[in-house]
């Protein structure tokens, strides 16, 4: 038989305002068992937790209820509480008044009965519960990053820079990300090659740093601090030991049709490539796809004019499995595609171009060299229209329903940079809102406005239509003047919306990392744990979590660092006591258990099992405490009932239910 | 008022909550410039209950129903339907002019769209 305390938490007015706690306390007081009961106005202050010490010690508790906010928020602190005070912090419940009542009722009365009701349950569970002991797990040193972008690098960095081991996977031929597809950068325009390749150089050039390019990772299995993680090194047909970089291949090769990526497919590369000058690694890949030695046999002409014999046509995908303590997920953003927005003619339109394309038209390493030329006949735009938030903030299936954050600021930085290398172009902007939070931001545009005579009209555009004589044709509105405008461009800019990497889903599979409907990675708490994933074990870092440019990407690449480095820096985690157990007596070994789990926590061992005096050896189900989540699905699973949750177990719940129904 | 603001919501289907006052429905409009209230304006025009000027307005004879905008508007207003509906708030409040409502449920099937009702109305009431 348990001795319970009760205590009620009146979380200021957030509880106290709607549920009447003096009621909750009088109701506890005549449950079964219960021995204490009393409300203070916050239980998770030092006070109130020193109130449950020393119920504890006056009236020698075994179990404790707190009637409070949600568990997520304070079970952790009244475990420790209860631990301080001598009891097992298995033997604590939390009865949620707050979340799953207060806040959702506004009655007084029917809140109030709520939360006894949720007491009663609580309290059902305690008597229940029995002490458990958490065990331990060991910690690999090492982190993982998924993407090379300018935020899996600085996490590498400041990870590395702390004495630890990290791999950086990127999937395509160099790490760099979108940024090394920019020219200019907001909001000093400082080139963003200058400010990036140092730090490609200082990632490559790190003791602590291996980078895995033209890789994917293709398996994760195991739990925070013990991750295997199977990575496919795709065939590179190029030895990276013997490649110098000299590039001669590039220049020999025939095969001049693919489309260039890395130029978003503005003009074209030759099959064996490096995507641009500063890549690291500087070693180029084949595209098998576009080969003619690799598709027909024949050729071989980069291999005849390599010095070094570098060219290795047998090369075949390499998997390679590592151990990591700790992954970071930073896979970035791309564009989306604007198929479904007929309107602004980019299908139909060379001269209508995004945002992205538009950087790499003023790149000095981009397809028109950096000068500012129409794709249809090379000739310098007179008149240019910008037309933001193209599918960001749409509420229907063609775009995305948030703003994209860094448009606004990018296109003042077109504009400006337009206006001052070709001071006769004439540069519109039409806009929603102009959304410049952050530091000089503002400023930024302004000068855009005064100093540059961008001209910035309040409105959208309607479409844009593509006219004989080459130009384009812009229909759009002045909201302030309440005048449709008719303006005649030669080339239109779409701040086209941005979104997370589609194949950002199979990466959260295989970590159970949870995304939201757009895609972007969940974090564990939006204010408190931005950088943590909802997943023990896995961080984010960049766009892949949100919108975000390039400074707040550092800023929280180098926060999920530092989560890391706390993580790598123990040398064994506590696990979760809350694990299944099969009871090898009603185990039939039907192997469904298994198929269910997530975790790949239950295997099979055939036992000698003496059953009521009667010896037999039978096929049971064991679990490994280490792997297992604490999911429960096999315990919904096990047919004959075999397999409980410890801490959660069948008796527990129906209990539960009983005092809920009573 | 107010309650015709609420009748013409309940007639278009439209929230004009929804509305972000980005302008591409006037952007879009090949009327705009017959208008007297814009297309942008019809949701504010809504929201502010104001309806009698909505219902006196040229634009409500001057939208071709070409659902430009509510093919466009990236928030799914449809503005197009609102001023569909202020012409049949006005229509009923004619009640003689063009069909009587007692003359409509002989005509209707479950097929027929209001839209197209509400084209026929505006064509023989000229
Ligand atoms: C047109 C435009 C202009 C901009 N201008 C500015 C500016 O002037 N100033 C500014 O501050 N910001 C600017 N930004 C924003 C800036 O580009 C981003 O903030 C920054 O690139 C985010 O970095 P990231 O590492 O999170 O993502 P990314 O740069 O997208 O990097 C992600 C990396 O992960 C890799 N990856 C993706 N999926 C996988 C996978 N499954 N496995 C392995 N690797 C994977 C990708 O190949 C990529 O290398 C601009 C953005 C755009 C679109
Ligand atoms: S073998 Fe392939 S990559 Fe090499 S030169 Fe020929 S086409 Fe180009
Ligand atoms: S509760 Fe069962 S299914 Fe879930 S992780 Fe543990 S063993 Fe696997
Ligand atoms: S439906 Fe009417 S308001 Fe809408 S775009 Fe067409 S003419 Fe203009
Ligand atoms: S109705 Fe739609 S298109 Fe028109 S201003 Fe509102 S949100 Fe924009």
């Amino acid at each position: 038989m348990q001795k319970i305390g009760v205590f009620v938490c009146h979380c200021g007015s957030n509880i106290a305002a709607t549920v009447d706690v003096k009621k909750v306390v009088e109701m506890a007081a005549k449950e079964q068992g219960v021995f204490h009961a009393e409300d203070y106005p916050y239980m998770c202050s030092e006070a109130g937790q020193s109130r449950i010490a020393a119920a504890v010690k006056e009236k020698g508790l075994t179990g404790i209820v707190v009637c409070s906010c949600s568990p997520r928020m304070h079970e952790a602190t009244f475990r420790k509480a209860a631990e301080r005070a001598g009891i097992n912090p298995y033997m604590v419940e939390i009865a949620n008044i707050r979340e799953h009542c207060s806040w959702i009722h506004k009655d007084m009365t029917e809140a109030t009965e709520k939360a006894v009701i949720l007491m009663r349950a609580a309290v059902a569970k305690v008597h229940l519960n029995a002490p458990l002991m958490a065990g331990e797990s060991r910690v690999t040193k090492r982190a993982l990053v998924i993407g090379g972008g300018i935020a899996g690098i600085q996490t590498a960095i400041d990870i590395a820079d702390a004495g630890y081991k990290v791999d950086i996977v990127e999937k395509t031929p160099s790490i760099g990300g979108r940024m090394s597809q920019l020219d200019k950068t907001f909001p000093t325009l400082d080139c963003s090659a200058c400010i990036l390749t140092p730090k490609m150089v200082e990632a490559a050039s790190h003791e602590n740093i291996t980078i895995h390019t033209w890789s994917e990772v293709e398996k994760v299995s195991g739990f925070v601090g013990n991750f295997t993680v199977d990575i496919r090194k795709k065939a590179r047909y190029v030895n990276m030991d013997k490649c110098t970089g000299c590039g001669v291949c590039q220049e020999k090769c025939p095969s001049k049709k693919p489309l260039n990526e890395f130029n978003r497919g503005l003009n074209t590369r030759t099959a064996i490539y490096t995507p641009f000058a500063q890549a690291i690694p500087n070693v180029p890949v084949i595209d098998a796809n576009s080969c003619i030695k690799l598709k027909t046999g024949k050729c071989g002409i980069c291999e005849k004019f390599c010095q070094v014999g570098a060219i290795d046509y047998t090369q075949k995908d390499e998997i390679i499995t590592e151990q990591y303590g700790a992954i970071v997920v930073a896979t970035g953003f791309d564009t989306i595609k604007l198929d479904k927005y007929g309107e602004y003619a980019y299908n139909e339109s060379k001269d209508v171009i995004t945002s992205l394309e538009l950087e790499r038209i003023m790149n000095a390493a981009g397809p028109t060299k950096g000068h500012l030329e129409r794709l249809s006949d090379g000739k310098a735009p007179k008149e240019i229209v910008f037309i933001q938030c193209v599918g960001s903030r749409c509420s229907d299936d063609r775009g995305k329903p948030y703003c994209s954050k860094i448009c606004c600021m990018y296109t003042a930085k077109h504009a400006m940079l337009i206006r001052d290398k070709y001071p006769d172009t004439n540069v519109t902007v039409f806009y929603i809102d102009v959304r410049t939070p952050g530091k000089n931001f503002d400023e930024f545009y302004r000068r855009a406005v005064e100093d540059y005579g961008v001209h910035y009209i309040k409105g959208q555009v309607g479409k844009v239509m593509p006219q004989a004589d080459g130009s384009l044709l812009v229909q759009g509105v002045d909201l302030l003047d309440n005048k449709q405008i008719l303006k005649k461009a030669d080339m239109v800019v779409l701040a086209t919306a941005i979104e997370p990497n589609p194949d950002v889903r199979k990466i959260a599979t295989m970590l159970t990392a949870s995304i939201d409907t757009n895609n972007f990675l969940t974090e564990a708490h939006p204010k408190l744990r931005p950088v943590e994933s909802p997943t023990a074990g896995v961080f984010l870092s960049g766009v892949c979590q949100g919108p975000k440019d390039i400074p707040e990407t550092v800023a929280q690449a180098g926060a999920a660092a530092v989560k890391v480095i706390g993580l790598l820096a123990k040398d064994k985690l506590k696990t979760n006591p809350c694990t299944a157990k099969s009871d090898e007596l009603l185990c039939n070994g039907c192997s469904q258990c298994a198929n269910v789990c997530p975790y790949g926590a239950i295997t099979y061992e055939e036992k000698l099992i003496n059953d009521h005096g009667i010896r037999r050896t039978s096929r049971v189900a064991v679990v490994n405490g280490a792997l297992c989540q604490g999911c429960g699905a096999c315990t919904v699973t096990c047919p004959s009932g075999a397999m409980d949750l410890q801490g959660f177990s069948n008796r527990q719940i129906l209990a539960e239910v009983d005092a809920i129904c009573r | 008022m107010s309650k015709q603001s609420e009748l013409i919501k309940e007639i278009s289907g439209v929230n004009p909550l929804k509305c972000m006052k980005c302008g591409k429905c006037s952007a879009s409009c090949p009327s705009f410039n017959e208008m007297d209230i814009k297309p942008h304006q019809f949701v504010s025009y809504v929201q502010n209950e104001d309806i009698e000027a909505l219902t006196q307005s040229k634009s409500l004879w001057k939208c071709l129903s070409c659902f430009a905008c509510v093919e466009r508007c990236p928030r799914g207003v449809k503005p197009g339907k609102l001023i569909d509906a202020a012409r049949q708030v006005l229509i009923r409040q004619r009640g003689q002019e063009g069909l009587t409502a007692n003359e409509i449920p002989a005509l209707l099937d479950d097929e027929t769209p209001q839209q197209l009702l509400m084209s026929a109305f505006r064509k023989y009431r000229r």
